[in-house]
């Protein structure tokens, strides 16, 4: 039995770009999560969500993990970038279409 | 269970005193706000640091009994 927090170093380490999000890319289930997975699908790269409400022992291990209090959770290349608000801001200045190496628009 | 404006405030600037902290009130819910604190202290942390030292002085609150805080957080010389 794989604990918690070894799944959230797999999925890390596994996908390039990982958002953990609350309800699914399609069903976003809360306002913060629908905005950062807008962020993504703008950006046009491939990403990987992992769905912390169906599973509560991953909801409290994401959390300890990054030390970071709530969902959603961006992680680029293993590393913890943010939740919405810094996606937003790194969006808006353009810091995350590099961090992502998004196409050019 | 919601949270006053005033006490979100409160709870940042006792944690960093010389935090500017602004609150709004996004829904008129008590429940969904946003921050925007300025602190010295933010100078040469990243943001996901300066977010946390926020969150710290919020002491476990966030995403339990405060649901919604959008955060933004500047350090004085990014202006």
């Amino acid at each position: 039995m794989t604990s918690a927090r070894e799944r959230i170093e797999g999925v890390v380490r596994d996908n390039e770009i990982v958002l953990f999000m609350k309800g699914t890319e399609l069903f976003p289930q809360c306002g913060f999560s629908s905005r950062a997975v807008a962020v993504l699908e703008h950006l046009g790269v491939p990403f990987k969500t992992v769905d912390v409400l169906q599973d509560p022992d991953i909801r409290q291990a994401i959390k300890e993990y990054s030390d970071w209090p709530t969902v959603p959770q961006l992680y680029v290349k293993g590393q913890f970038v943010g939740g919405s608000d810094i996606m937003m801001e790194m969006f808006e200045n353009g810091e995350l279409q590099q961090l992502v190496g998004a196409p050019a628009r | 269970m919601a949270m006053a404006a005033a006490q979100i405030e409160t709870l940042i600037r006792t944690a960093i005193p010389d935090a500017v902290v602004t609150i709004t009130d996004l829904a008129g819910d008590g429940d969904h706000y946003s921050a925007r604190v300025v602190s010295r202290t933010f100078a040469g942390l990243s943001r996901v640091q300066q977010h946390q030292k926020v969150y710290a002085a919020l002491g476990g609150r966030m995403g339990g009994q405060l649901h919604a805080l959008q955060l933004m957080t500047v350090a004085p010389e990014e202006k």
